[in-house]
């Protein structure tokens, strides 16, 4: 990994600062705070055609154009652009990088500032403070202003990002017209939570994480970093999707020769660490899994879902994958009947795909049907 | 009965039938709709477009649910037995549960449900009192096999037959009001026998019934 250990790229990203600042959840106040974000199509006049897209862990506000830092399409970009279910034609898209990130919004990459807002000359690192889910909206929610959008047709996002769509709505009924959660849940399941240690363990046990300060020393802990994002790649696939694409093959051999042999799908692994360390920041990782693991929308509201959204005016689509183990169809299906029981116009699917969690991510026309029809519909009913 | 053969029936798949209209004529602008089996929504669809109905549905066929979701409608993928104990009392104005009855685990339940979210329930359902299922089953001493009994009874999803006479013993068992009935052939077409319980029972071959709580 040492041709790779290098700090990310220097990119100048799109942001706005707001100098007031947030006030977190953990009490502390983050002040300024840089939003970075991107947007794709065009505000109508009535500002009513303005749709949010919440990115995953990993992801980035680099939606549906090429990634700067690693050069390659959006990680959306199947989905989103003009004529695809979220049209760029007909809506006006937006994507921020969330609070703790590492694509130019304010996060453990960022200069640290103190009380006074003053920068001090070093990053935050491991100082930087703990974010939640809500606060990471609320971040959002500034950004959303700042465009002068008050309402937003639609919240979308799949993973974190459909936590990020449920806390939306949960804390901003009134601004939110429409709300997707793909691929998620209301809580970090314990497993999740234990997936996600791993992945920092390894992180801390690397010589180059130097207790989170490797940004002194010009060094980033490649090896457990790149091992986290390994264990985590596991988890967004499914077994089948594994046998499908990898089986028990042997990179470069025919057979077993029993002389450092390494199967097709090891060979696959080290390849997404590898390339991940090149885009992504230890500390940003520490930071957002975090986020996730204490991610429990009923547990702040006296431990009944449907309480976050009693009386809600926002309508609902609800979909999960049949094969993804990581946000299991349950946590889905919990998702929609604590809307139920709030009276939510609620639409739940659930679709069939072996390709594990990551199917929010990739080609699967029966979603993007449904996501798109949904959005449509949602658009005709406020007349965008 | 006319002497046209006939497209069989099948009871969890659906469009836009006669029946559809009929139930769609009862229910008025603008009101709440629960759909139950809603198929690929031909009903909320026809009830948000034309009286401006908040109409919401349950589907248990993931294909159909997904198309109508695809059609900007609010679909749930479910059934009958396990999701209607979610939703808040007087959640709808109506409630409707056509041709499922028969095909739901425990109906006396399900209906205790509709009448509980909803304020009037819209219950139809295949009459295996009809004359052709006595007739049948005397004669040939088999399961009956008709247009509408389609399905072997090995494997027929309709798992909970009645009469229109057996469903009205139960509406008046758990204290429903019957608002109105009617008796309707396969194609959902009315039946002249309006007047007599007894009749439609021998001549209807589907039954459609408005149902409301007892004050």
């Amino acid at each position: 990994m040492s041709e790779a250990a290098t700090t990310l790229p220097d990119v100048d990203h799109q942001r706005v600062v707001f100098p007031e600042g947030l006030a977190l959840d953990s009490g502390v106040m983050l002040a300024p705070m840089a939003v970075a974000y991107r947007t794709y199509g065009t505000l109508n006049e009535a500002r009513s055609n303005a749709i949010l897209v919440c990115h995953a862990l990993t992801g980035d506000q680099y939606l549906a154009e090429t990634q700067p830092v690693t050069g390659k399409p959006g990680w959306w970009s199947t989905i989103v652009g003009p004529g695809k279910p979220i049209d760029t034609d007909r809506y006006f898209v937006i994507c921020a990088n969330v609070l703790g990130g590492c694509m130019g919004s304010t996060g453990p990459r960022e200069e640290m500032t103190d009380a006074e807002g003053r920068g001090l000359g070093r990053p935050w690192g491991t100082d930087f403070p703990t974010v939640t889910i809500a606060d990471m909206v609320r971040a959002q929610k500034k950004l959303v202003e700042h465009l002068g959008i008050e309402r937003l047709l639609a919240v979308i996002g799949g993973s974190m990002g459909g936590m990020q769509a449920l806390q939306w709505a949960a804390l901003y009924p009134r601004s939110v017209f429409a709300c997707a959660p793909i691929a998620t849940a209301a809580h970090h399941s314990a497993q999740n939570i234990a997936f996600h240690e791993v992945g920092r363990a390894a992180i801390h046990a690397d010589p180059d994480f130097c207790h989170g300060a490797y940004w002194r020393e010009g060094r980033i802990p490649a090896q457990g970093l790149s091992v986290a994002r390994m264990v985590a790649h596991i988890t967004y696939l499914s077994e089948s999707a594994l046998t499908r694409k990898f089986g028990r093959r042997l990179q470069g051999a025919k057979a077993l020769t029993f002389l450092e042999d390494v199967f097709a799908v090891e060979s696959y692994l080290r390849h997404q660490g590898s390339t991940f360390i090149r885009r992504f920041d230890a500390n940003s990782y520490l930071t957002i899994t975090r986020a996730m693991d204490y991610f429990d929308l009923a547990a702040d509201h006296g431990g009944d879902l449907s309480r976050a959204f009693h009386g809600t005016p926002t309508r609902f689509l609800v979909a999960s994958f049949s094969s993804d183990w990581l946000f299991p169809t349950a946590e889905s299906r919990a998702i929609t009947r604590a809307l139920t029981r709030a009276a939510a116009r609620v639409s739940f699917i659930e679709l069939e795909s072996d390709k594990g969690h990551d199917a929010f991510l990739l080609d699967e026309p029966e979603f993007h049907a449904a996501l798109g029809g949904f959005l449509s519909g949602s658009a005709d009913a406020v007349g965008v | 009965m006319g002497m046209k053969p006939r497209e069989p029936i099948q009871y969890v798949a659906k469009n836009m039938r006669l029946d559809l209209r009929l139930i769609a004529e009862m229910i008025p602008d603008g009101a709440r709709v629960l759909d139950i089996g809603c198929g690929d929504g031909a009903l909320i669809g026809h009830l948000t477009q034309e009286k401006r109905a908040d109409a919401r549905g349950i589907e248990i066929d993931m294909q159909q649910a997904t198309q109508a979701v695809a059609a900007g409608l609010a679909v749930i993928h479910g059934d009958a037995d396990a999701d209607l104990a979610h939703y808040p009392d007087d959640a709808f104005d109506y409630v409707v549960l056509s041709r499922t009855l028969q095909a739901v685990e425990r109906p006396r339940e399900v209906l205790r449900q509709m009448l509980r979210i909803g304020t009037h329930a819209v219950v139809s359902f295949p009459n295996f009192g009809h004359w052709q299922m006595r007739w049948r089953l005397l004669w040939t001493g088999r399961m009956p096999d008709t247009d509408t009994w389609n399905r072997a009874w090995y494997e027929t999803p309709n798992i909970h037959p009645c009469t229109i006479l057996d469903f009205v013993a139960l509406c008046e068992q758990d204290g429903y009001r019957v608002d109105g009935w009617l008796a309707v052939d396969e194609h959902g077409l009315r039946a002249p026998w309006r007047e007599s319980l007894r009749l439609a029972n021998l001549f209807g071959e589907q039954a459609l019934f408005l149902l409301s709580r007892k004050p």
